[in-house]
């Protein structure tokens, strides 16, 4: 942990906390606001999907902890009100779900809404702090269940179309995948496809963009399958 | 309701065998000829049937009593259970008549028609020599539609013991508005026959201007009163999940909670006990369908089976363990064995590799191949150093995806975690 601080003291993030139950916000708060020693910088807080998107407009936090459930609308509303900071050239806004629940319908949405990670409440302090920051330098944080479900979701049993290549995962991506999902760290990752870390964040990151953008037939069929839709 | 009076009834007949408990009178739903009242009263009563017919018969002729009776014991008495079930033909069988009308019920049903008719032509001789002839016909399609209808709404009540099919249901509504038709044909001619033919439009409009009248004065209370019906019904439906919700809790949660509270020194406990709960409960509300509980089954698809794995070794060891599962396939007997070591090797990463935080387990079915994985970030050892003598990872893991024709690799460093991987190519 000392050697972590030491590391992290250097750098600042500023954080929203969005989530409706208060004394969760607290727990969080006490755990990862101590910005001397972890970094964090907790800017602003809501409650409901309005209050977050005032408070994020107002404060241009760096990384936002978004609750999937939320009273008006839900995790999903915010991503979807908030697009525009997500795209800004300047200072993006980047979000991570903070969740309980690891249902994969709730999952998927917030990824495919523009979360750059998905980590779920029972999360350590440490490992949170490492997400955010993870986060804040535009990579995108998988839990091993995120991997496993988006593994799911692209695994085609049914003869592919040919005209998808964009959605399908590479070799190496999925590759990656597997090893997120078998609770590799990136560094570990990285030493045994033996690449770069840089490499696997990259893979990861591609991966996240083909889940945004992929509308096609394979996650909708899967969610279809799983009666999610 | 007569209740109190079969005692005194039924005995006077000799052949009435068993002395029946408290009956209660209902109309009998089967074998009956109109209401079911004469078959329900006889079946009350402990007498023959035909007997009850021809009692009412016998009043009928006495100025139609016969009917008003019939038709207060229609209105009056419920419907019960029919000749399906085992009481009402029970209570026919005793007597001997009864017995024997049940078998041959044809031959009853021909002379009761016969009777009725019979009783029927010398209503319409009585009612003859009364004068105008024109008013029985229309009297008589009034009588037949509501009959229809009312024996509708027995149907209606029957259908909830029989599952009726569509057609019995069509069937129903076609003779819903046979009746209605019947009725309201019986009222024209009953308006023509008595000369008011030539105002029918003027009484028509009186008519729709009356119905008009009600419906708008009684319109509102009526929707108010299907409202507050629909309302009370919610809220019932509301409570009702409510009360299964808080079943639930605190069957559960709160269980848990008092445990806590009591092992509040022992961290390993409390840590068992949130863990199972947090799972129990993350399966009551995100599953989509099954209440949670029913986790005592054996598993049939592999997912299941790796879940349940887990889920025992964590609530035994104490542990965490991480289970993601990609795809999913019914087990056969070559997974099962599968199953079985990576049980094992569960069971293996808790014991020894549990300080180190949650066990990542994964398990893959990428077409034919099913790839389990099961790592921890324990202390780890040197496989080679293992003695010979020790069984544990070398047969119940290694051997046994051996001799099923699988592979299994051990990888473990000392200080950096041990995992066990293994592979199996489905049977089928």
């Amino acid at each position: 942990m000392t050697e972590a601080a030491a590391e992290t003291t250097e750098r600042r993030v500023r954080v929203v906390l969005v989530d409706d139950h208060r004394m969760f916000r607290t727990g969080v708060q006490a755990e990862i606001g101590q910005t001397d020693r972890t970094g964090v910088e907790v800017v602003g807080e809501a409650a409901d999907v309005d209050q977050a998107v005032t408070v994020i407009t107002a404060t241009r936090p760096e990384v936002v902890l978004l609750d999937v459930h939320l009273p008006g609308g839900g995790g999903v509303e915010v991503l979807r009100r908030c697009a525009t900071l997500m795209a800004a050239a300047e200072n993006p806004v980047r979000f991570l779900a903070l969740s309980v629940s690891d249902a994969a319908e709730d999952v998927i949405g917030v990824i495919r809404g523009g979360a750059r990670g998905y980590v779920t409440k029972t999360i350590t302090g440490t490992d949170l702090v490492d997400s955010i920051f993870r986060v804040q330098e535009g990579d995108a944080v998988f839990s091993p269940r995120l991997a496993g479900f988006v593994l799911d979701a692209f695994a085609s049993t049914d003869a592919p179309p040919v005209d998808e290549d964009l959605d399908r995962l590479t070799q190496r991506e999925r590759e990656v995948l597997r090893l997120i999902a078998r609770g590799y760290a990136y560094k570990e990752i990285a030493k045994q496809l033996f690449i770069s870390v840089k490499t696997v964040e990259s893979h990861v990151s591609a991966v996240l963009r083909k889940l945004q953008l992929s509308n096609r037939h394979e996650l909708t069929r899967w969610a279809t399958a799983r009666r999610l839709v | 309701m007569p209740v109190a009076a079969p005692r005194s009834a039924g005995p006077s007949r000799a052949s009435v065998p068993e002395e029946q408990p408290l009956r209660k009178l209902y109309r009998s739903a089967d074998g009956r000829m109109l209401g079911g009242v004469a078959r329900g009263l006889a079946g009350h009563l402990g007498l023959p049937v035909i007997w009850v017919r021809l009692v009412f018969l016998g009043l009928f002729m006495a100025d139609g009593l016969g009917v008003l009776v019939y038709a207060v014991f229609w209105i009056v008495v419920p419907l019960g259970i029919g000749g399906r079930t085992s009481e009402p033909r029970s209570v026919f069988e005793t007597t001997p008549d009864g017995r024997r009308r049940l078998r041959k019920p044809d031959k009853g049903q021909l002379f009761a028609v016969l009777a009725l008719l019979f009783g029927a032509t010398i209503f319409i001789g009585n009612v003859d020599t009364g004068g105008n002839t024109n008013y029985v016909w229309p009297m008589l399609l009034i009588g037949a539609g509501v009959v229809l209808v009312w024996r509708q709404t027995d149907n209606a009540r029957r259908a909830r013991w029989s599952e009726v099919g569509r057609r019995r249901r069509l069937l129903q509504l076609g003779r819903a508005v046979a009746g209605v038709a019947l009725v309201g044909m019986g009222l024209t001619v009953f308006m023509v026959v008595r000369g008011s033919a030539a105002q029918l439009g003027n009484v028509l409009t009186a008519a729709v201007a009356v119905i008009a009248g009600v419906a708008l004065l009684a319109g509102p209370w009526l929707v108010r009163m299907t409202q507050d019906l629909s309302e009370e019904r919610t809220m019932r439906i509301r409570a009702q999940e409510r009360a299964e919700v808080a079943a639930h809790v605190h069957d559960s949660v709160l269980h848990t909670l008092t445990l806590i509270q009591r092992n509040a020194d022992d961290v390993g406990e409390v840590r068992r006990l949130a863990r199972a709960q947090e799972r129990e409960l993350r399966n009551w509300l995100y599953k989509p369908e099954g209440t949670g509980k029913d986790e005592d089954e054996e598993p049939d698809t592999l997912a299941e089976a790796v879940k349940k794995s887990a889920a025992e070794v964590e609530d035994k060891h104490g542990v965490p363990l991480e289970v993601v599962v990609v795809g999913d396939c019914p087990l056969d007997e070559k997974l099962t064995a599968q199953m079985q070591a990576a049980r094992e090797a569960m069971v293996n990463a808790a014991k020894y590799g549990g300080e180190g935080g949650a066990v990542q387990v994964y398990a893959e079915v990428e077409g034919r191949t099913v790839f389990v994985s099961v790592r921890d970030r324990g202390p780890g050892f040197d496989p080679d150093s293992v003695p010979q003598d020790r069984m544990g990872v070398r047969e119940s893991i290694i051997g046994r995806m051996q001799r099923h024709g699988g592979t299994a690799r051990l990888r473990s460093v000392p200080g950096g975690g041990t995992e066990v991987e293994l592979e199996m190519e489905r049977s089928e």
